[in-house]
């Protein structure tokens, strides 16, 4: 058997994901050399700060290639999603504000990375990027953004709100998720499971009220949840430094342990969600297991009675947003050009992943095109999809505004306007 | 007695002698005298052990046995993990409430009075009631706020407004004002089963008061439906719709107004939203007059909308007079007794409003 041919083998055998078996339909010869990467490699990420903990996340990591890929294919997706999404507002198809995730890719792919399917997530209103990580299929997300009947929410949210299994939404009032966030957590714990809730605000939000009186109860009751503030350093055009006395947010649950993690290295969030999902899920016994490999042990020790979750852990994770706010804001009247220039050439998290894998022989610039160019078609073809999409019945207006109720009448703008809920 | 009266409305409690003249709703087979306190208690229990999902937060509501004393005997029976004791922290623990809800439970949110749920309000509206719609249905939130609404005694101004204006506004919520034990268990145990964000409004100044409950109400399956109301009392001349502690006012005057050969027809809401509007139709259409008998201040409240949907349907024909708006006045309440007194509606204002509306007087 020459060698080749054995790599071929060797990469079947190891070929486990469904994209990878595709691309082997479609391009015979990058199969052939993508046999000749690294598998697997050890790569060093930045130590995070800790607070309140004697230990923090690995700064070395194993990482596979198929994740690296699936992590770079996933963060292309977004990064197309959201650039269709600008065009579709400049056209008045998309309304409304729209809460772009650019530059913030590696906070919902790096979480996604390191939690089950059957754990929770909640965030605010820049939450597209977590309805695609969650399950949200690029179709249904920009239906929505379109506002069509084929959208997630059958175009009553919006960009703004949009929900699926286990993704808890997408609310437009600044810090409410954070106490959501928590009760999704006391459910999971009332229940007994094993689960957690990721609860996603922003440095903006952490000044709310509400998140102060979440937390202390959070750590009073020991609830499973991570609160993971997306600091991108304005809250809206308010910089962290105009608004904020305290910009150590991995410290604001002042009892509760904290990490700061480099938000746009998606390997850092990873791993920093690894080690935060532990301290939430049992004692520090699971820490010593790798997830994946070990979830029924896992499980196992973490019903044990002796061994109560540890309670809520913050990560803070250092993200930067290349785009304004929302689409059409005044981006100038509170950071230059240049200063997202910067950030963009040195610390874009799609060019931060490439480096790890073409400098670890895990990819070549060619495969990487390959992704970039599918998403972009993928995303198009969602687009198109969308804006063919009729628009919902005016006829359904007043459904769903209870669930599981009987039909009822409803007033519609005049007196004469019999409207029905008919589910 | 005079004396005994001042007591019994400072205190809210024992107000047995008082009210004992209200024209009960007896039902053919034996009753029961149950307060309402002990009615919401067994509507929480019951509920409590049919579903574990069911579980009550709030202040005071687990060691303290509740504030008022509602959830007495819950926490001893039922334990940390379903009757939780929160900080005062109102917005935190609804929204954790309304998260929970989100996962699956079915929280009772208690609020010590309505008026702390201000603090909260943007949970209740916009994470609890209006969810269900901005998901198109994937998002539920089975979850019931419940706590005193509306007057007391000798409370002032922040600890004594009535929001079933305010909750009743907002579609996506339910609100129910049960008056006596037979509503509040039912509308309560409703309301728990409700798939929905439902406010249930209760007044402290009926904690205390007996109502007799049938046989029927003693089951743990009963319950009253939300969105249908009671025709208290049969009449003629006159309809008189309420809710809560003021559809004992109606029924006191309507039997004052019945020794001068005025019959009322006396319509206790209970469901503010939805809003029984048929009822108060048909009614109106058999009396031809209608009088509105609220707690709350009369811009944009529960009376004002009842006379916007009377114009606005088949009743308006039938009217053989404006309709009459009875409700608290429009400043915030005053501590003193006299003041107070003056400032909500007492029996002998429905019995003036109806000879007015009658023009009788």
């Amino acid at each position: 058997m020459t060698t080749d041919r054995l790599c071929v083998n060797m990469f079947f055998s190891h070929a486990s994901s469904k994209i990878l078996r595709t691309s082997i339909h479609r391009h015979g010869a990058a199969v052939l050399r993508s046999a000749n990467f690294t598998t697997k490699e050890t790569i060093d990420i930045k130590k995070c700060d800790v607070h309140l903990l004697d230990e923090a996340p690995a700064t070395s990591v194993l990482v596979a290639r198929e994740d690296a890929l699936q992590y770079y294919r996933s963060m292309q997706t977004m990064r197309s999603l959201a650039l269709k999404a600008r065009e579709l507002h400049k056209q008045n198809i998309i309304r409304g504000p729209c809460h772009l995730y650019t530059g913030q890719e590696a906070c919902a792919v790096g979480i996604e990375a390191a939690i089950t399917d059957t754990d929770r997530l909640i965030t605010a209103y820049r939450s597209h990027g977590f309805t695609f990580t969650r399950g949200g299929s690029l179709k249904e997300i920009i239906a929505e953004m379109a506002g069509r009947r084929t959208g997630i929410s059958k175009g009553r949210g919006g960009p703004m709100h949009m929900f699926t299994k286990n993704f808890h939404g997408g609310y437009a009032i600044v810090g409410s998720q954070v106490s959501l966030g928590a009760g999704l957590a006391l459910a999971l714990k009332y229940r007994n499971t094993d689960d957690l809730s990721v609860c996603v605000y922003g440095d903006g939000a952490a000044n709310q009220g509400q998140v102060a009186e979440t937390m202390n109860m959070a750590a009073l009751w020991k609830l499973p949840v991570i609160f993971a503030c997306e600091n991108n350093g304005y809250a809206k055009g308010t910089s962290v430094g105009r608004c904020t006395v305290n910009t150590d947010f991995y410290k604001r649950g002042d009892v509760i342990p904290g990490l700061r993690v480099d938000g746009m290295d998606v390997l850092s969030v990873r791993e920093a969600t690894r080690f935060a999902s532990d301290h939430c899920r049992s004692g520090k016994v699971s820490f010593l297991f790798n997830k994946m490999e070990h979830l029924s042990l896992c499980r196992f020790i973490s019903t044990c009675p002796f061994l109560v979750s540890q309670g809520p852990i913050i990560m803070e994770l250092q993200t930067y947003r290349f785009f304004g706010h929302a689409i059409g804001d005044t981006e100038h009247k509170y950071r230059t050009a240049d200063e997202v220039d910067k950030i963009r050439k040195e610390r874009d998290p799609i060019s931060l992943l490439e480096g790890h894998l073409i400098r670890n022989n895990m990819a070549n610039m060619e495969e990487l095109r390959e992704i970039n160019e599918k998403s972009v078609t993928d995303v198009e073809e969602a687009s198109q999809f969308a804006i063919q999409s009729p628009e919902p019945l005016v006829e359904e207006l007043c459904n769903y505004i209870y669930c599981n109720n009987p039909p009822l009448n409803i007033r519609g703008i005049n007196p004469w306007t019999k409207l029905k809920s008919s589910m | 007695m005079a004396l005994s009266v001042k007591c019994v409305l400072r205190s809210g409690r024992n107000t047995v002698s008082l009210l004992r003249r209200q024209a009960f709703h007896r039902s053919a087979t034996s009753a029961v005298q149950v307060t309402v306190r002990d009615a919401l208690n067994q509507a929480m229990d019951e509920e409590l052990e049919r579903d574990e999902r069911v579980f009550l937060l709030g202040e005071e509501v687990a060691q303290y046995d509740g504030a008022y004393k509602v959830s007495r005997g819950l926490w001893k029976k039922y334990g940390d993990k379903r009757i939780m004791d929160t900080p005062i922290s109102e917005m935190g623990f609804t929204g954790i409430a309304v998260g929970a809800a989100m996962a699956g439970l079915r929280p009772i949110c208690e609020f010590m009075t309505f008026n702390f749920s201000m603090q909260a309000i943007d949970q209740v509206i916009n994470s609890a009631a209006k969810t269900c719609y901005m998901s198109a249905g994937l998002q539920s939130v089975p979850i019931v706020f419940r706590g005193p609404n509306g007057s007391s005694a000798g409370v002032a101004a922040q600890h004594s407004q009535c929001f079933a204006a305010w909750y009743a506004h907002c579609p996506g919520l339910k609100v129910v004002s049960p008056w006596s034990s037979e509503d509040a268990k039912g509308l309560l145990k409703a309301a728990i089963r409700d798939d929905n964000p439902v406010v249930f409004l209760e007044n402290e100044l009926l904690y205390g008061v007996p109502f007799e409950m049938s046989d029927e109400s003693q089951s743990k399956d009963f319950t009253v439906p939300i969105g249908k109301a009671k025709i208290e009392r049969q009449g003629s001349h006159v309809t008189l719709v309420s809710h809560s502690r003021y559809v004992g006012h109606c029924l006191d005057a309507a039997a004052v107004l019945a020794k001068e050969g005025v019959e009322c027809e006396v319509i206790n809401l209970r469901s503010i939203r939805p809003m029984d509007v048929e009822s108060i139709e048909t009614s109106v259409m058999k009396t031809n007059h209608l009088v509105t008998v609220e707690g709350g201040w009369p811009q944009f409240g529960v009376g004002a909308e009842i006379c916007a949907r009377i114009m606005e349907g088949p009743a308006f024909n039938y009217l053989d007079s404006p309709a009459t708006r009875v409700t608290g006045v429009d400043i915030p309440m005053p501590y003193a007794k006299i003041l107070e007194d003056n400032s909500v509606p007492q029996i002998k204002d429905v019995i003036f409003s109806v000879k007015k509306t009658l023009n009788l007087a």
